[in-house]
């Protein structure tokens, strides 16, 4: 059975906000974990680079950036 | 209470660390190396209550102490050890209360491994700002730890700080007694007894972290392996479980002592905002990327030329003036063709490396760098590079030293290798003189470029821009050559803007300086007098017989004329000479004669002493007279003798400019790609590679253009 795919940080537009699930990367886990990415957080989708990637969010109030990649491991709802 | 405690100042990148640590010690601060790293080691002295004076050390920001990067392993090499000799007696965490969770996650790392802490709360008002009101009373009973607010950009705050350390140093460690999160005893007392009585948390950052920490050989890192294997221990999943525990832990008792005031939904369209629309642009984001650029070296080529003439002239009329006042002797010729004129080139280069770091240094402290970052990564990727390589890619263009150095944030080995490789590729600041001197002997100084840009300083602009997509095609190059398949991360904090702190700008260019002027200078000076003697003595008599020679076959000519005769007659009898004219056949297809192939032979040691070189080569025995007393003029009377015409046209310029903008010719780069990637292969790969690209290209340029 085909699951729908889960809706990640990567899908956000600019300025559209979602609140942490879960990670779907252990090993990036831990890092996004220590600069403020905790399950529960809400994150706002802040600037998308020229090329489309990488993009920044709004956080814990700061401005974090990371690649779409790394994005697409962090599922929000 | 030990008579000068050592205080580390630990924080996250952007808390304010480097304002505190400059508020706190003034300039009375200086730089050293962390033992067996080449990491600048920032140490001040801080005047205590008790009137003690500590001492203070900045470290690298960090986020947690599991480090991620080169740069943060420093930190945590000091702190799991100890016995380290920069280990603190008590820590100053400091703390941005605008981000208190993200930054009491590393306190809470700092306080349970024994050491005495002390948190500083800077940026409240920035707190405030965003509707957050702090109490920090309650913050420190329940934390139970002394709080000092700060404005560590303001120096504000520092008596209360002062008055916190002096507690917190009096009365010792106290800490929670227990750490957050469960582990297996039996785990640990295992881990105490074979490897020292410890605390519990030093014991198991010691079993994550074993095969990065300096403390431990080879023999004992097996010895963790094994333990972790027998215990199930998987570092990654500890980690994140720890991590999970301690924001539990934080989230309770932060949310009691913060009080959030509504603010308006959508927040004030900051400044930060309103800059990142236009920086961040997909247009004129890399508009002005460029435009600053092009400014920086517009300016450094017009301003810096002023304090460089006058460096120039004063060195060449001190020749003069000792030349006439001095009994005419070899020690006086050693003082002043060799001594002085190896001085004058290192400081005809002060200007222009102040100038450079100037513009780096703003760049860096206002947050525009990881803009630049930013926006560069997607295409930076392409050719096997990382966003973050543009700091060290620009850094080079003042000395591809630091510049190598600074790949440590760079967290993915591949991406860093190929930035470690590529980057002396950029035309660093020791090759601006080189260009300064071919340019103004190739290129016209009274042409425009749409009447605005002078010609030369576009010429300029055009070599760096070159050396940086050369590099960018190397990379690429080693992107497909590079067979490893390994995870690179972006992941970064996009700081606020800020206005520069002029203080912490000088000082940066006041250290940069000095060390380039004791570091380098001391190899140059020392390769002018090497110099100079291999330039006045030569194999046999053929010296002393010159003269003798010249005035036998040109018994027409005196005066001047025959002076350079004897002079170059001389010189091309000297061992100088004789090395020159045996590589003469490999470097006469790139245009070159023996007298060039001499400055080329001096400078793969160290490329910028090819100006002192030439100014020796051109002024041994020479006239001395204001009309001829610059390098440049002496350049620009030489006669090509097969021609007849200058010897420094175009194609020979051109060919030299290439040549000098891709070869390695720098030992300290080499020693420093030794000590980064800790092989042998990788000078090696970097002094080839360039080297015959530096050929070709000039071989290719000088016969197009002859």
């Amino acid at each position: 059975m085909k699951t729908k795919p889960m809706k990640t940080i990567a899908d956000l537009k600019i300025g559209e906000r979602g609140v942490i699930v879960n990670f779907t990367d252990q090993g990036l886990s831990l890092k996004l974990l220590e600069m403020g990415c905790l399950p529960g957080t809400q994150v706002t989708m802040t600037h998308i680079a020229p090329f489309g990637d990488p993009i920044a969010v709004k956080v814990s109030g700061y401005v974090l950036s990371m690649r779409l990649n790394e994005a697409s491991t962090i599922v929000v709802a | 209470m030990k008579k000068s405690p050592k205080i580390a100042l630990i924080g996250n990148p952007n808390a304010g660390k480097s304002s505190l640590f400059n508020s706190l010690t003034g300039l009375r601060q200086k730089t050293g190396n962390f033992p067996g790293v080449t990491m600048d080691k920032l140490i001040g002295k801080w005047k205590l209550e008790t009137g003690d004076e500590a001492e203070i050390l900045d470290l690298p920001g960090i986020y947690s102490i599991y480090p991620k990067s080169m740069d943060e392993q420093v930190v945590i090499n000091i702190l799991a050890n100890p016995k380290h000799p920069d280990y603190p007696d008590l820590a100053i965490v400091v703390a941005d209360a605008s981000n208190l969770k993200r930054n009491l996650l590393l306190f809470s790392q700092v306080r349970d491994l024994g050491i005495p802490t002390v948190l500083a709360l800077n940026m409240i008002d920035v707190a405030e700002n965003q509707g957050v009101v702090i109490n920090s009373v309650k913050l420190a009973r329940e934390l139970n730890v002394e709080i000092a607010e700060v404005n560590a950009k303001k120096g504000i705050g520092l008596n209360g700080l002062r008055l916190a350390v002096n507690k917190t140093l009096a009365s010792g460690y106290n800490s929670n007694d227990s750490l957050p999160m469960s582990y297996s005893k039996e785990l640990v007392e295992e881990i105490k007894e074979k490897y020292g009585d410890t605390d519990d948390y030093h014991a198991l950052l010691w079993l994550s972290e074993h095969d990065n920490l300096r403390q431990f050989n080879t023999q004992q890192r097996v010895g963790f392996d094994a333990l972790q294997e027998k215990y199930g221990w998987i570092t990654q999943e500890a980690q994140s479980k720890e991590t999970m525990a301690r924001y539990a832990q934080l989230n309770e008792i932060v949310d009691n002592c913060l009080h959030e005031m509504p603010v308006e939904e959508e927040p004030v369209n900051t400044w930060t905002d309103r800059l990142d629309k236009i920086f961040l642009h997909r247009f004129w984001g890399y508009f002005i990327f460029l435009g600053i650029l092009f400014i920086v070296f517009q300016a450094i080529f017009t301003w810096a030329t002023y304090p460089m003439d006058l460096i120039d002239g004063g060195i060449a009329s001190l020749n003069e003036f000792l030349k006439t006042q001095l009994p005419d002797s070899k020690l006086t010729d050693l003082l002043t063709d060799g001594l002085i004129s190896g001085i004058g080139g290192v400081l005809i280069f002060i200007p222009q490396i102040a100038f450079l770091f100037l513009f780096i240094s703003l760049l860096e402290e206002t947050g525009y760098m990881s803009r630049v970052m930013f926006i560069m990564d997607k295409l930076m990727r392409r050719f096997g590079l990382s966003g973050k390589s543009v700091v060290p890619l620009i850094s080079s263009i003042a000395c591809a030293v630091p510049a190598i150095m600074s790949t440590r944030s760079i967290s993915s080995w591949k991406d860093r290798l190929i930035t470690i490789m590529v980057t002396p590729l950029m035309s660093c600041s020791a090759r601006l003189p080189i260009y300064t001197v071919l340019i103004a002997l190739v290129v016209p100084e009274t042409s425009s470029l749409f009447g605005i840009f002078n010609l030369q300083g576009v010429a300029l602009f055009a070599l760096y821009l070159l050396g940086f997509f050369v590099a960018l095609f190397s990379a690429w190059i080693m992107k497909l050559l590079l067979k490893v398949q390994e995870r690179s991360y972006f992941i970064m904090e996009l700081p606020s803007y800020k206005g520069p702190r002029f203080s912490h700008v000088a000082i940066t260019i006041l250290n940069s300086t000095k060390a380039f002027v004791f570091e380098a200078g001391k190899i140059i000076v020392a390769i002018s007098i090497v110099l100079w003697v291999l330039a006045s003595y030569g194999p046999g008599d053929a010296i002393e017989q010159a003269e003798i020679k010249v005035k036998a076959e040109n018994p027409t000519l005196s005066g001047i004329e025959l002076d350079n005769k004897i002079a170059s007659q001389k010189l091309e009898n000297s061992y100088a000479g004789v090395f020159g004219k045996v590589i003469e056949p490999a470097i006469k297809p790139l245009g070159y004669d023996w007298k060039i192939g001499i400055a080329l032979i001096t400078s793969f040691a160290a490329r910028e002493v090819f100006v002192g070189t030439m100014s020796t080569i051109y002024s041994l025995g020479g006239e001395v007279d204001d009309e001829n007393s610059t390098v440049m003029n002496r350049m620009r009377a030489e006669i090509n003798p097969a021609t007849g015409k200058p010897m420094y046209d175009t194609a020979l310029g051109f060919s030299l400019l290439i040549f000098y903008a891709f070869a390695m010719q720098c030992m300290s780069t080499l020693a420093v790609t030794y000590r980064e990637t800790k092989s042998w292969k990788y000078p090696a790969i970097q002094l080839f590679y360039m080297t015959g690209l530096a050929y070709i290209s000039a071989f290719i340029v000088y016969q197009v253009l002859k």
